[in-house]
């Protein structure tokens, strides 16, 4: 394809005012999409951006409650993802699942095979393969097992098996998370491929280089609403993590946070400190050093590593590189309780999903990690077990009818008070939070924050992650940016602002260190 | 997108309302069991005599037993299908201990007591195979023990060549033909069991855990409870559950025949767990609930044949009270 005199493509794909609620609570605002023909275009936003929300309207796995989606200049309404792809919008998940034992054209014709008198037509199957991966320059055995190829080659079969001859819009979300450098590189390819072509693709990623190298427009969403769409060249890394948390980088002011002011004079030595620590993709190489009494902050993109890494720290998953030290002493943990023995609590970002035990009551989730230390010969104590609970419930604000209600009744900041709670009742020496004050209310948020900030004031060490930068910058003592699972800078409290950490976040390095080198 | 949380005000609205699936799930077992035990009074003869209650005791004995272990692995998010399998090789073994067809034993209380040790641990460390493959291989409960569950009925018979063990040993019989104070042994036997498990699935350390691995393991395991060992445990006590179920078959018959100790018992031990209103998804467990869930499902297949319907109809009514205990489930939950 050509490309017209003024440089631009006809629209491809029009999504205007997109409006879709949850139970009443919207999911789209005001979102909009436009592609062009030929273009390959970046969608991306923080988590409940509604990203997903979009394409799964677009894709029909939601239908929207108000907007316009124009398709190829036509109306555009299907009601399934096949459909979709029958009209020419095919979508490429994290995953892709191929059977390694059957052959090349099997795999890719699955679901669609050609019949003959009633039977297989495996002649023309064949030649349907071929010309199928001669698009994208593959020339390969299609009668061979899938899985004698190398990985960049399945790889590229899953995507000729997903866009087949029809595709005019692709939609890859996150399709790199799983790959490495090398089949990342085989990705593009196929992307420029396509582009080649006049396919559109619509590419959701969280690694800006990755969109910098191959996309040439963006649209940024934000709490449901599209808010800026360019085109990528003519937009800074930093303006576009700027505007993906709603941060104006010249203007920030006051205090959003509660934490209040904090006394450096109690920070103590070093107590635990991690060196080039890794684990596959996630974590490639992270060091920190944690102090008593500070608050060390965890700044960085979805993706970057910060909850793979405090999951290491944990003893949740094990390293596969690096060294940590607790105490001066070495320590590599096993498994959580190996943490939990040398002091540490884990208050998950995952409520639901690691933290709460829905069908328990308050008493019993409070005291999930404290039960050898509430029972003699293997028999709770009730009696201490009450009085810790309604200490904590009294001490925390706990808002429940009593220790006896289940947890699943209560509302998000109380089930976080709770689990707070029950690493508290351990008394930990270092406290690990991840998203201290995701999804809870401002009145909820206020309290943990300051309750942090009083606990490190007693001399407990905290790693707080959060993807809200005015709890990263105004709660921490001392920040770490992560990249790409790498921790690329260290900011002091006194030193960092938010132009420095968005600085880290988008190009891996800060400013005040960019002006030193 | 992520769930905003309901208010806490809401939520207080909610609960305050009459919650009848709430108030069924939770008491309609009990409801069931007044209901059957009125009926029988008004309509079958010679129901209000000791008799009755003997028999029907008897006959339930073994199913609480199993249902017992059975209510702490479901408790764990788990199920155990080896159980009946598990029954007929203790109870293929237990004879052959205290016959001596393994090795003389001079005395018979010494063998008694070897047979009854042995059989009931053999069918413990089945129990811990169980549980092996389910924490250690994460192997799907209903898989891992769907492996016993054909195996061991067939070890069971390859163990007897297959054929009817018959026998008199009083010394042995005890189990389940004594009764002391008038009381069959068999339920003074269930009457300890039930009763411990109950204090330990509420008061111990270990029954919390168990039911905190049922009700989110992620987040046991981050709480620092050793999951695996709790899943080794349950299956174990199940097997241990299982092995003495097998004796007390055994012991009533005065014979064992691999091909029919145990036979259906994994259905009806799970029947009773979930009528008794234990979750199967886990994490929610009752051991009175199952001792009365089996009592309900004994008693409803007693009355129809005290009333002259047939044995075969009987089993549609067990499969319908089962599918009406857990739609109640399922109503309270949802």
């Amino acid at each position: 394809m050509t490309r017209p005199p003024d440089g631009l493509f006809p629209l491809l794909l029009e999504m205007r005012d997109i409006q879709k609620r949850f139970a009443g609570i919207p999911a789209l605002a005001d979102a909009s999409l436009s592609v062009r023909s030929g273009e390959v275009h970046a969608l991306i936003g923080q988590n409940g951006a509604g990203k997903s929300t979009l394409i799964k309207v677009l894709t029909g796995y939601h239908r929207k409650d108000a907007g316009q989606v124009l398709f190829e200049g036509e109306p555009f309404e299907v009601h399934s993802p096949h459909q979709a792809q029958v009209n020419g919008i095919s979508t490429i998940y994290q995953e892709i699942n191929l059977v390694p034992l059957r052959s090349v054209t099997e795999n890719i014709c699955l679901g669609r095979e050609q019949r003959r008198y009633g039977l297989l037509d495996w002649n023309a199957m064949h030649a349907e393969a071929e010309r199928l991966l001669s698009r994208f320059a593959i020339g390969i055995d299609v009668r061979r097992p899938l899985g004698e190829f190398n990985t960049a080659t399945q790889q590229m079969v899953a995507i000729a098996r997903a866009i087949g001859f029809s595709a005019r819009l692709v939609i890859m979300d996150e399709p790199t998370s799983s790959l490495d450098e090398r089949e990342v590189g085989v990705l593009f390819s196929v992307i420029h491929q396509l582009k080649a072509e006049g396919v559109s693709v619509i590419f959701v990623s969280h690694k800006l280089d990755e969109l910098y190298e191959v996309c040439d427009q963006v649209t940024i969403m934000r709490d449901g609403r599209t808010v800026r769409s360019a085109a990528m060249k003519e937009i800074g890394k930093l303006e576009l993590v700027a505007a993906m948390l709603g941060r104006d980088v010249a203007a920030v002011e006051g205090h959003a946070t509660a934490f209040g002011e904090r006394d450096r004079s109690r920070i103590g030595d070093v107590m635990f400190s991690a060196r080039g620590l890794g684990a596959g993709q996630a974590v490639r190489n992270v060091s920190f050093d944690l102090r008593r009494g500070e608050i060390a902050g965890f700044a960085g993109l979805l993706g970057a590593g910060r909850t793979e890494t405090a999951r290491l720290v944990f003893g949740a998953d094990r390293p596969s590189a690096g060294q940590m030290t607790m105490e001066g002493a070495a320590y590599h943990p096993d498994r959580p309780a190996d943490a939990i023995a040398a002091g540490m609590g884990f208050c998950t970002e995952d409520r639901k999903g690691e933290g709460i035990v829905p069908e328990m009551t308050v008493a019993e989730n409070l005291t999930l990690a404290l039960l050898p230390k509430i029972s003699r010969n293997g028999v709770l104590d009730d009696s201490r077990q009450r009085e810790i609970v309604e200490r904590f419930i009294r001490e925390l604000g706990i808002k429940c009818s009593g220790p006896n209600q289940k947890v699943r009744e209560l509302s998000g900041g109380n089930q976080q008070k709770v689990l707070l709670a029950r690493w508290l009742a351990m008394n930990p020496k270092l406290l690990i939070l991840d998203e201290p004050t995701r999804g809870i209310d401002v009145g909820a948020k206020g309290e943990i924050q300051r309750l942090i900030r009083r606990l490190a004031d007693q001399g407990l060490g905290v790693l707080m992650i959060s993807s809200e930068l005015e709890e990263v910058i105004e709660g921490a003592d001392r920040i770490f940016v992560l990249r790409d699972g790498v921790s690329v800078t260290e900011l002091e409290a006194e030193a960092a602002n938010e132009e420095k950490v968005l600085t880290a976040m988008a190009h891996g390095t800060s400013a005040s260190s960019e002006v030193t080198t | 997108m992520t769930e905003l949380p309901r208010s806490y005000a809401d939520r207080d609205a909610v609960a305050r309302t009459f919650d009848l699936f709430g108030f069924l799930s939770r008491y309609g077992t009990v409801i069931a069991l007044v209901l059957l035990v009125a009926f029988n009074l008004a309509f079958t003869r010679n129901f209000a005599t000791m008799q009755t209650l003997n028999v029907n005791l008897t006959q339930v004995c073994t199913i609480v037993i199993v249902a017992v272990g059975m209510t702490l692995v479901i408790a764990t998010g788990g199920i155990d299908l080896s159980v009946g399998s598990l029954m007929a090789i203790s109870g293929a073994l237990a004879p052959m201990i205290f016959m001596g067809k393994i090795l003389p034993i001079g005395s018979i209380y010494l063998g008694v007591a070897a047979a009854m040790i042995v059989s009931v641990l053999v069918a413990g460390l089945l129990g811990l195979f169980n549980g092996w493959l389910v924490a250690r291989f994460r192997v799907q409960p209903i898989v891992a023990t769907l492996v016993l569950f054909i195996a061991g009925r067939g070890i069971a018979q390859v163990m007897t060549n297959g054929n009817l063990q018959t026998f008199r040993v009083p010394e042995f019989q005890w189990i389940g033909l004594a009764r002391p104070l008038d009381i069959p042994a068999q339920v003074i036997i269930m009457a300890v069991i039930v009763a411990a498990a109950a204090w330990a699935l509420k008061k111990t350390l270990f029954g919390r855990c168990i039911l905190a691995v049922g009700g989110n393991e992620k987040a046991s395991e981050l709480a620092g409870i050793a999951v695996s060992k709790i899943k080794l445990a349950v299956y174990g006590i199940s097997g241990l559950c299982a092995g003495l179920a097998g004796l007390i078959v055994i012991a009533i018959n005065s014979s064992s025949d691999a091909n029919l100790v145990g036979l259906g018992m994994e259905l009806d031990a799970i029947a009773a767990v979930a009528v008794g209103g234990t979750l199967l998804s886990g994490g929610k467990a009752t051991i009175i609930g199952s001792l009365l869930g089996a009592l309900t499902i004994q008693l409803v297949r007693y009355t129809l044949l005290a009333n002259g319907v047939p044995d075969a109809a009987a089993l549609v009514v067990k499969a319908g009270i089962i599918a009406l205990a857990v739609w109640l489930q399922q109503q309270h939950r949802g």
